[in-house]
Order: C-alpha cells, then structure tokens, then sequence
C-alpha cells in the first residue's frame, strides 16, 4: 500500500440529499467511492489523487432493480452478482449479463457496481460497451436537481466526463431493445478470467420484415480514450440487407470509429484486426449470411 | 493415475499418498508466514531504487521538508563487512555505492515503526543519477555498445562436442535449421519476498521466506564479517519459491539485517507485489540456433546448438543456469555427433536468476520445437520421430555419460501417446479443422434458422481451429556436474527426548511436501508412522548443511541421506534392544531407554557419489548428473482465428521419476508445473520500458487462473533408480519442461502456424497467422 | 486523522474496532482483530489471497475500506471450520486430496470455495463451474486439478447421503473419470 490510508478522511452521508450536499460543499472536490474496487488499486499503487472522500455505499436511494413495462431501472450502486443473477433482466439484456459475468473474478463482481463502472470512465471498462449498444440512459443528480444523459454523451475523453464534479449517478435506465433483435458481446482479454480488456464489443442488431437491418448499435472499449458506439459502422450497415459485401464495408467504417493504441496489454494493429474480426462474428451470428466466402 | 482413493494410513508409507503433513495448518489458516509474524517493536523497512538503467550516482538528498525523526536511513557506508552478496562470482553489491548496472538496483534503505511513515521516507529522499548508455538486449551486448561486465559482457561460455559436427551435417540427408526464443517469466510465488533480521547477542537473527538457509547464512557472514555462529537463519512457512526465492533472500535479508545491525531494532522488510516483481529475479530469456543432420529414415546424426541466454547485470547463477541449459540442449535423443556452444551474457537489466528448470526448459524449448520441424520436412509422424531417437539404456550424452538405468524414455512417450489417444485424436482433428474450414467458406445463400436472441455467438459464428501436439524431455536431478560433491550435503535424525526421531536438515517446505516426504522415507526405514516423525525447522543453529531445495534434488539426494540415517538408527536401537522393532510405541520404549542409559543419539550422513560417477569442469566430460528424469507430455489447444487466443483444452503427460514417493504430491508438482508452463508458453509477457518492468503489476503480468487451465492428466512410469532413495529420482522441474514447445506443435497443427518465440501471445499468433494468409 | 468505530460480526462475534475509514478490510482484520490467516498477494484484488466472506458474499478484503465493514457480517479462513475446531469437509477435502500446496493461497481458495458450496448447495458444481468460480483466486503450486478435484469432493459429501447413494455408480467409475472431466471440459468451451 504505497498511499497513507489513514490520512485521508471519509464523509458518510445518511442519505442522498446529505451526499449531495457533501459533493458540492466538501472541500478540495470529495471522490465518492461506490464498491471501492478500482479506487483502492489505484490508492495501492500510490497513484489516486485526492484526501477526501464520500461514501456512497449506505445509501439505499441507489440500490434496487426495477422493471417497468418496457425499461428496466438499475440503481447506480448494483453490483455486477446482482446484474447476473437477475434472471429477467439477463434474459432481456443478455449482452449486460454477459458483461458484468466479466467483470474480474466473483470477488469483483460481488462489490463493483454499474455505477461507479460508469462514473469511473475506464476506456477499458466491460460494462459501458453493453450499456451503449442497449441505449442506457443515465440519471444523474446533484443539490441543484436531477437529469437524464443518454450514456454515449456522458464520455468527453479520456477518464473525462461530461457530469460536474458535484453530480451523482443514481441510476441507469435501460429500455428494451427492438424486438426480435439480437444482442451480442465479447471480451477479448489475454486469459479466460480475470483480466483487463484488449477489445471489448457489445452489440444489437435487428432484421426488418424487409429482411434489412433496421435497427443496429455497435460499441466498443480498449480501442479509443472513451468506450464508445462506433457510429459509421452502425451507419454503414442501416438499411442493408445481409452480405459479405455489407459485413466488409461495416468493417472498413468501423476502422474510422476506432483509435487504438500501443499500450502496456496489447498493440495498435492487434486491436484493430480483433476489432474488425469480432464485429464480422457479430454481423455472422446475426445472420450468417454476413459471412465471408 | 493417482487416485484420491488410495489415502488410507497404511503400514506402509512410501509410495502411499497419506493425507500431507503440512497442510493442517495452512486450511485453517493458522500456518505462520514472515507478515503474519508480530514482532514487538518492529520496524519496517523500504528500499530506495534506481529509476535507471545505467548511471552514477552524483548524490543523494534527504527532502529537507519531510519530517526525518524516527527514520533510520541505511547505505553502503554502513556495512561492517563486505558490500557483497555473496554467491557465485560476489560481483554483486549489496547496495550501489556509485556505479548503477541495473534499473532497481538498491541504493538506500529506511525504515520506520510506522509503514506509512516508512513508505513516505522512500519517497523522500531523491538519488541524483548521471545516466549513462545502456546494453539493454543480448544483441546490443554482444555487440558491446556498452559494457556491463569484462571486456566483452559475456559472464560464461561453454562448449560441448561430441564426436564431428560438421562431418556429421555433411553425411546427412537433410540439414533443418531453426532460431527458438523464450521470454522471460516470473516466478510469481502468491507470497511475496520477505524477511525479519534482529540482533541476537553480538549476532544477528534473520528470518523469512526463502529456499536455501545456508545461501543467506553465508552471504550475512560476509556482509558482517561474522563468524558462522553468530548467524542464525531460520526459514518461515514460506508461500511458494520456485527459484524465486533461491538467491534473492540473501540480498533482501542482507537489506533487513543491516538496518536492524544500525538500529538495534528488529526490521521486517515485505515487498509488495510491485516491488516484487520490478526488481527481483526472472527466468533467463533465451536464443537458441539449432542446426540438425537427418537422414531420409528419421535417424538423427548431428546437433549444432548455439544458445544465448540474458544473464542481466550481475553474475548471480548465470553460470549454472547456462550449464544445466546446455547439457539439456540435445534432449533426450541420441547422436553421434553434437556441438553444444552456449554463452551467458551481460545486459543492464535486473539479474535474471532460478526458476524451476534452471535453463533446460530454455533449451528442450528449442529441440522439441526442432524436432517437430524435421518431422514435418520429413513427413513423418512427430511422435514416429521421437520414438525412433529417444534415448535407451547404453546410449550416451553429448558429455559422454553413458546412460545405464532407469532410462525412461521410450515408456513416457509411448504412455503420453496411449493417454492422449495421438495417432486418432490427430487424425480426427485433422478432419474436423477441414470440414470447419470448408463451412465457413461456403456461402450462406440461404439464411439459416432465425438465431435466437442470446448474447454468446452462435458456434457457427466463431472461427476456431484445434491441434494436438507432444513433447519428451529428460531433466537431470540434483546438482550439475560435481555440483553435489562439491556441495558435500550433510543430512542428520536425532532422537528428541519423547523418544520420537527428528529429521535435521537445510530443506524447505515451500508447498511441495518436503516435510510429508521426508516423514515417509524416515518413517518406514524406522518402521514407525510418518506422523511419529518430527522434522525440525530449517534453522542454521540446529541443522546441518544439507544443501538447497533446489535442481529437482531434495528427495533423490537429502531423501537418500535421511534413509541412510534412518537404518543406522534403526540397526543402532535394535542392537540395543537386542530385538526387532516395529511401531511407535516400542520405538519410543527403547528410544528412551536408550537415552537414559547411553545418553544422546545423532545420526549424521554425508553426500557420497554413486559408484562410477564422473565428471570433468574443464572439458564438461562425463556424467552431468547421476541419473534422468524422463517426460512426455500432450496438449490439445483450440486457436480462436480472430483473435489469436488460444485455449488449451486437455493435458495429457506420463512422467519417469523412478518411484513417487507420494503420488498425491508428486502429481500435484507435474500438474503445477505444467501450469506455469503453459503461462509461460501462452501468457506470461515481461514487458519492457527503458530497462524497466512495465507490467509490474498482477493486473497486467498474466498468469492462468483456474478457468484457463485445462484438465491434466498425470501417469508415472515405475523404473526405480538404484541410488534414489526407494528408487526415487528428482520431479520438481521435469514438468516444466515439455508443455511450452507440446503447445507450439498443437498451435502448428490447428494452424499450420509455427510459432518459434514464446509467449505465443495473441498478438504474435494473428500477426502470424494474417501473414500467412497474405503470403 | 481521525479514527472511526466500526463495528461487524467476525466469524460468529461480535467485534468492534477503532480504525481510520479508509483502511482496508485486510489490514483491520490482521492487525487489529490478530487474524492472519487473510492473506495480502498483489493489494489489488487479482490475486484473491485475501477473499472473505462479506454477508455471505466473496470479496477481496485488500479492496474494501474499513467503512464498508461497518454492519457487516465476516467470515475468514478462520471461521471455517466446524465447532469445537475439526476441520470443515471442505478443509478436510484439501488436506487429503493435495489440495494445498505452499497454502499462501489456501485461505482465499477455501473462502471463494465456500461460498461457491453455499450457492450450490445440494448440488455437486461441475468442473468448469468450479473452475470458473475460482477464477479469482490465482494459485501458481497446483495446476489447480486438486482444487477443483477437493472442492467438488467437499461439496459432495455435503450432499444428503440418499441423493449420494442414489449417485454413486460401479467401481469403474474412478478410471472413467478422468475421460469424463475431459469431455466435459471440452463441452463447456
């Protein structure tokens, strides 16, 4: 442990109106803390900034799994257990369950939450890309009030948000995917378990009764400073029927969505050929007459 | 196999897995490693490093703001004796005085009676460092672009020949050639590098997790100019070595007890895994050109090895590791004619050190991988390749050993072949690759069933190929060369006053049954239970010197001396008696008769040779080792074409050790083994950053975790060895060795890419496999 | 700064312990409640030497502030065993069948497995589960196949004895085994 635990302090609100308080009042701009799971890894290596911080964890305004008629309401502080466990909100969104089954080993799973996942704003993060491609919209509040981003506006760069420091995300909103769609999503880590994304792709496609894609989204992580939709892929492939030709355009797009680089897991080239190689297994398991003879 | 079913307490002990001795204490978490050890008073120490790779240090400065008081502050002006850790070549200082070889070279030490406080003072003092260039690879060394060590940065070069290499190419049919480069790998131990030093008198006391008792007992006596006495070095329950933990204890014991000899307070220094893994030891990385001669029939005539291996900055045991690599270079074949030309070389990198194989996984990583190439230029069989030339009772060594018992090749592969089903499961992987290429190439005209929404890909969607590939390799046990006469091992049982025997030696329990098997060995010479047996910690004061726990050794060579021991006493108690004994309670009547009426008893042995045993340092002529363990070893893996990942599927490998002592154990070293080899075949990457570690982290140096590792099926071969005790020879590192190159062919033939450096990462695998594809 | 009283159940009392907020769970636990058996590998939750069991859930104590304790329910290696200290099957289990190697990792093993045997319970977790539920435990002695073969011993001994009977096959079973767990294997990837 290379920072001094014992000199930094905790606020612990009793509720969400006390932590909002705490967020805008606090000195020197407090770090809330949600399941601790990256925030002590960092406090490990001696390199998280900040002596202040707020605990979340009490507060019971952020828990809970609700289900409306046609959206699922998840409370910033679910862990990734309870994600998978939810039996109905896995059946109707498959690519989240799968993701928060890769969330590090159970150990992290049982204490990380969607929230801090979100707010942590790792590139490599395994959640965000599902909560992408599944439209999440995320609540968010301070002392001032609440309001909705939809998740693809809430990453601006690299670990760089566009919430202020005093806000709080309380919940994420997940509407059903279309019909008939299918979901989509694969880690690419170097081991089975347990292991920080190269790439990871979350994705939703839906065939018209035209037998065209008329409802597509695409998200990635590890290969850009944001996880983020890969927006001129998704636009190659709306509208068209499935092909090869489809599957190769939407490939070439994707190369324009992504700006992967050489870092301390992986390479440039290797992300963006595995990038391109998992987007062409989605579109096949799609349909297979996206594959390439 | 060994089968959980055979675990009843039976009279008889060796060669039954009895439930191991040592684990009651570690499932209950009661077992006492050196952080759970409460020192009153204790300091902790910290360790400030070169952030460079080469250099001199202009000066050091203490942050005049931070608050000193209460620190003690250690450098090389405060070593009563020698600045060395002494080992082989005592190039090594314990602390840099001016020069910097090495990026976490160890320059200043503090420590605190508050970690925190101890920690900050690390940050605190700033080292002034006049860079300088640095040899950072074995290319920029060899071609001196600085130089870190003699006049030509190599620390040891060794030649073997065997009859007329050259002669030997020309006559063949076929000359294959190959370069084979290994990575390096850390040990990764769970418990990290730790040691409590304190005064004991006009001496010093030091404990702590490591292998060698005597290493760090020798090295404190120079770093203190103390005479052995006044040493006292005890072994904690230590979490895993692997080599890891062989040399470095003496340099970070050597650290603790220099601040607690200036203190007078006792110090614990406990790295954290950073720590650990930035500046401690690796697995020597390796280059390893192999010409071979061949005739059309598969014969192997001749073998032309030149190896390279990174020593990094320092001596260390470079020259043993490079020994062992080279003795193991021809593998387990026969040849008539073989040049083995290997060298350590200097780069200013961390020193490189053990690691479970000790340089022969290094080099068998080279052949094996050779050998699957010839196979496949000769279209043959790999499997017909290596039956054909693997060693046999009479054949001889590159050295000229003649092998004479115990020879297990032939019976490992043929098992591993019958485990593993190889000529069908070939066959049959052959097909399914075909069929799945043919699928995926056909057009899809017209749409298949409607998927089912669901987020995993359909299994059509996923591009994966599978491939099976083998293995054979021998691993000498105990000491190279004259090693273990050198060393002059001295192993003792001692009757302790309950009338129960006490084992007396240097030997650590680091995991792998040290203590279990020893109590067998002892207990059935004596004719009493395993559990009647006690063995004494490793401490220097109450143990003789029976070597280190290392080189495969401890069972075949410190096992034997006990069981010598163990019918001295026996035949020593029974005379006294006058009558036979059998059982713990008569045991213990006339242990303690025997000690009122004729006082202590001790029974001592000294390491002997076996007879006919030989071996020349100067020319590397004779017998390397007194015998061979022999392995074999198949994997099937499945390769993802999209993302290069590879998964291995099933382990099968058949191992000769002569006779298991305790299957339970000896199959939980093989499939331990295999493991680490399969990290180091697939994932374990060192990565680099100016002469750093980059990946010093557990997040990003990748070893397997449960759900990566493949079922491993184990078998041993019985063929007893006359001078083992029981007919044991040496397990620890035979199962390091066949895995990595057994996962390149298995890669090769899902692929018909072949990988000739490992890791074979995912990015090197689909950059090989897209260039192919263009080619 | 400042310390704060927490208060949480330890394997089955009561404690409370003045500490500051943000230390971690693992170091509370082995410095101020002298319980050493959690283990501290890598302070950054891959390891899992330091796993226990946080109402009724595995986590990595090295990741959880001493805050988040506060109420808790704790179970540590120490908390395993039966009362009156015999050993748990599950204990037992990794002492006979070569489960523990150096041990460094046993406690978090052991903890992870337990709750793995809690979720499951009345059912024998298959190998791949198994494996998958340990992925957060690094062990670098056994390979993990005795691991894997001790907790699916220890979870069928915990089974009801008729619906053990009712599983138990011939003899032949040990030598097929060993084919079976490959199959398996195979099937699961």
């Amino acid at each position: 442990m290379r920072t001094a635990l014992s000199t930094l302090a905790v606020a612990r609100p009793r509720d969400l109106a006390e932590a909002l308080v705490l967020m805008r009042d606090g000195a020197g701009r407090p770090i809330p803390i949600a399941g601790g799971t990256d925030l002590l890894v960092y406090l490990n290596a001696g390199t998280q900034k900040g002596d202040r911080f707020v605990d979340l964890r009490s507060l019971a305004e952020l828990r809970g799994i609700r289900a409306g008629t046609d959206r699922f309401t998840v409370g910033a502080l679910t862990t990734f257990s309870e994600i998978r466990e939810h039996a109905a909100l896995a059946r109707r969104f498959p690519a989240l369950a799968a993701a928060a089954a890769e969330v590090g080993g159970r150990q992290i799973q049982n204490r990380a939450t969607v929230g801090g996942n979100i707010a942590n704003a790792s590139p490599a993060a395994d959640s965000t890309p599902a909560l992408l491609a599944l439209d999440a919209i995320v609540h968010v509040r301070s002392s001032d009030g609440a309001r909705v981003i939809a998740l693809d506006r809430l990453f601006r760069g690299y670990r760089d948000l566009t919430m202020r420091p005093d806000e709080l995300i309380t919940a994420v909103e997940l509407p059903f995917a279309p019909e008939r769609s299918v979901q989509f999503f694969r880690k690419v880590g170097t081991r089975r378990a347990q292991s920080i994304s190269k790439v990871v792709m979350a994705g939703v496609l839906r065939l018209g009764r035209d037998g065209r894609v008329d409802h597509v989204r695409i998200a990635l992580g590890s290969v850009a400073p944001v996880t983020l939709r890969a927006r001129a892929a998704e636009a190659s492939l709306a509208g068209i029927a499935p092909s090869p030709v489809a599957s190769y355009r939407a490939r070439a797009a994707l190369m324009d969505d992504i700006a992967p680089i050489d870092d301390i897991r992986s390479d440039r080239e290797y992300r963006r050929a595995v990038s391109g190689n998992v987007l062409e297994q989605f579109l096949r398991s799609a349909d297979p007459r996206f594959a390439r003879g | 196999m060994p089968s959980s079913r055979t675990l009843k307490p039976a009279p008889v002990s060796v060669g039954v897995s009895i439930p191991k001795l040592e684990a009651g204490e570690k499932v209950t978490g009661r077992a006492r490693y050196v952080d759970d050890i409460a020192v009153p008073g204790v300091l902790h120490g910290r360790t400030v490093r070169s952030t460079v790779a080469r250099g001199r240090i202009i000066r050091v400065e203490l942050d005049p703001a931070f608050d000193w008081r209460g620190v003690v502050i250690a450098d090389h002006k405060d070593i009563p004796g020698e600045n060395v850790v002494a080992l082989i070549a005592d190039d090594q200082p314990l602390l840099a005085a001016d020069e910097i070889r090495h990026a976490e070279e160890p320059i200043l030490l503090v420590a605190h009676e508050d970690a925190e406080r101890a920690e900050a003072a690390r940050m605190a003092v700033r080292v002034e460092v006049e860079p300088l260039p640095a040899a950072l690879t074995v290319e920029d060394a060899l071609a001196r672009t600085a130089l870190v060590h003699g006049d030509d940065n190599v620390f040891k070069e060794i030649t073997i020949e065997r009859g007329d290499v050259e002669r030997g190419l020309a006559e063949s049919d076929l000359v294959v050639e190959g370069e084979y480069r290994t990575g390096w790998q850390e040990q990764l131990y769970i418990e990290n590098n730790g040691m409590i030093a304190e005064r004991d008198g006009d001496g010093l006391l030091v404990r702590g997790s490591l292998q060698c008792p005597y290493y760090v007992h020798k090295a404190l006596m120079r770093i203190f100019a103390l005479a052995p006495d006044r040493v006292r070095v005890i072994q904690t329950v230590t979490g895993g070595g692997f080599g890891g933990k062989e040399e470095y204890p003496s340099m970070i014991g050597g650290h603790a007890a220099l601040l607690a000899w200036k203190s007078g307070r006792p110090v614990k220094i406990v790295y954290d895994r950073l720590e650990d893994i930035a500046a401690t030891t690796k697995r020597h990385p390796s280059v390893t050109r192999m010409r071979v001669g061949v005739m059309k029939n598969g014969r192997l005539v001749a073998v032309d090895a030149d190896i390279l291996m990174d020593g990094g900055a320092y001596v260390t045991l470079s020259p043993v590791v490079l020994s062992r690599g080279a003795i193991h270079a021809a593998g387990a074949y026969r040849w008539r004619d073989a040049r083995i030309h290997a060298r350590a070389v200097a780069t200013h990198t961390p020193p490189n050190g053990a690691f479970r194989g000790f340089g022969a996984p290094q080099t068998l990583f080279a052949t094996e991988c050779h050998l699957d190439r010839i196979a496949e230029r000769l279209g043959m069989d790999p499997l017909a390749l290596r039956l054909a030339n693997a060693v046999r009772i009479g054949d001889v060594t590159p050295t000229g050993q003649v092998l004479k018992e115990s020879v297990g090749a032939v019976d490992v592969l043929t098992r591993t072949a019958a485990m593993a089903d190889w000529t069908r499961t070939r066959e049959r992987l052959t097909r399914e690759n075909a069929a799945a290429a043919a699928h995926e190439t056909r057009r899809h005209r017209r749409r298949a069933a409607a998927p089912r929404p669901g987020s995993a890909p359909a299994p059509s969607a996923r591009r994966l190929r599978r491939g099976i590939g083998l293995s054979l390799a021998l691993h000498g046990a105990g000491f190279t060369g004259s090693g273990e006469v050198r060393l002059a091992s001295r192993a003792a049982i001692s009757l302790g006053a309950d009338g129960r025997p006490v084992i007396l030696t240097a030997n650590t329990e680091i995991g792998q049954g040290t203590i279990t098997a020893f109590s067998q060995l002892v207990g059935e010479a004596l004719g009493v239970p395993p559990s009647f047996v006690i063995v004494h910690d490793p401490d220097t004061r109450a143990v003789p010197d029976s070597g280190p726990t290392v080189a495969s050794r401890t069972v075949m060579v410190v096992g034997g001396l006990l069981e010598q021991c163990a019918r001295a006493m026996r035949e020593r108690l029974e005379l006294f008696a006058e009558t036979p004994i059998a059982g713990a309670d008569e045991f213990r009547r006339v242990a303690k008769r025997f000690l009122r009426e004729r006082g202590p008893l001790k029974i001592e042995r000294q390491y002997e040779k076996p007879p006919g045993i030989t071996w020349d340092d100067d020319t590397y002529r004779g017998d390397a080792y007194s015998v061979f363990s022999y392995a074999g070893c198949a994997v099937e893996v499945e390769v993802d074409l999209d993302t290069g990942e590879t998964t291995v599927l099933n382990v099968a490998t058949a191992h000769d050790i002569g006779r298991a002592i305790h299957p339970v154990l000896a199959a939980g070293q093989v499939e331990g083994g295999t493991v680490q080899a399969l990290g180091w075949a697939l994932l374990e990457d060192v990565r680099w950053k100016d002469g750093r570690v980059w990946n010093h982290q557990l997040t990003n140096y990748i070893i397997p975790t449960s759900a990566d590792t493949p079922p491993i099926h184990v078998e041993f071969v019985d063929d007893p060895y006359t001078y083992g005790p029981r007919g044991a020879k040496g397990v620890g590192e035979l199962p390091m060795d066949t895995p990595a190159p057994a996962v390149v062919a298995a890669i090769a033939h899902a692929t018909g890419v072949r990988a000739d450096e490992i890791p074979v990462t995912p990015e090197r695998l689909l950059a090989a496999l897209a260039a192919r594809e263009k080619s | 700064m400042s310390r704060i009283a927490v208060t949480f159940t330890l394997n089955g009392a009561r404690r409370r312990v003045r500490v500051a907020p943000m230390k971690r769970l693992l170091d509370v636990l082995r410095e101020d409640c002298a319980l050493t058996g959690t283990k501290e590998g890598c302070g950054e939750g891959e390891c899992g030497a330091c796993t226990v069991l946080i109402d009724g859930r595995a986590a990595n104590s090295c990741l959880i502030p001493a805050v988040h304790a506060d109420g808790a329910t704790l179970v540590t290696v120490e908390g395993l065993a039966r009362r009156g200290g015999a050993l748990s099957a599950l204990q037992q289990a990794f002492v006979t069948m070569g489960g523990a190697q150096c041990g460094i990792c046993t406690p978090g093993i052991l903890v992870s497995a337990q709750e793995l045997l809690l979720r499951s319970r009345g059912r024998v977790p298959g190998d791949a589960e198994v494996r998958e539920a340990l992925a957060g435990n690094l062990c670098r002695c056994t390979g993990y196949q005795k691991i894997v073969d001790a907790v699916r011993a220890a979870a069928r001994e915990a089974m009801p004895a008729r619906a053990r009977a009712a599983r138990r096959a011939p003899k032949a079973r040990a030598t097929a085994k060993a084919r079976r767990t490959a199959k398996r294997a195979r099937r699961a990837r």
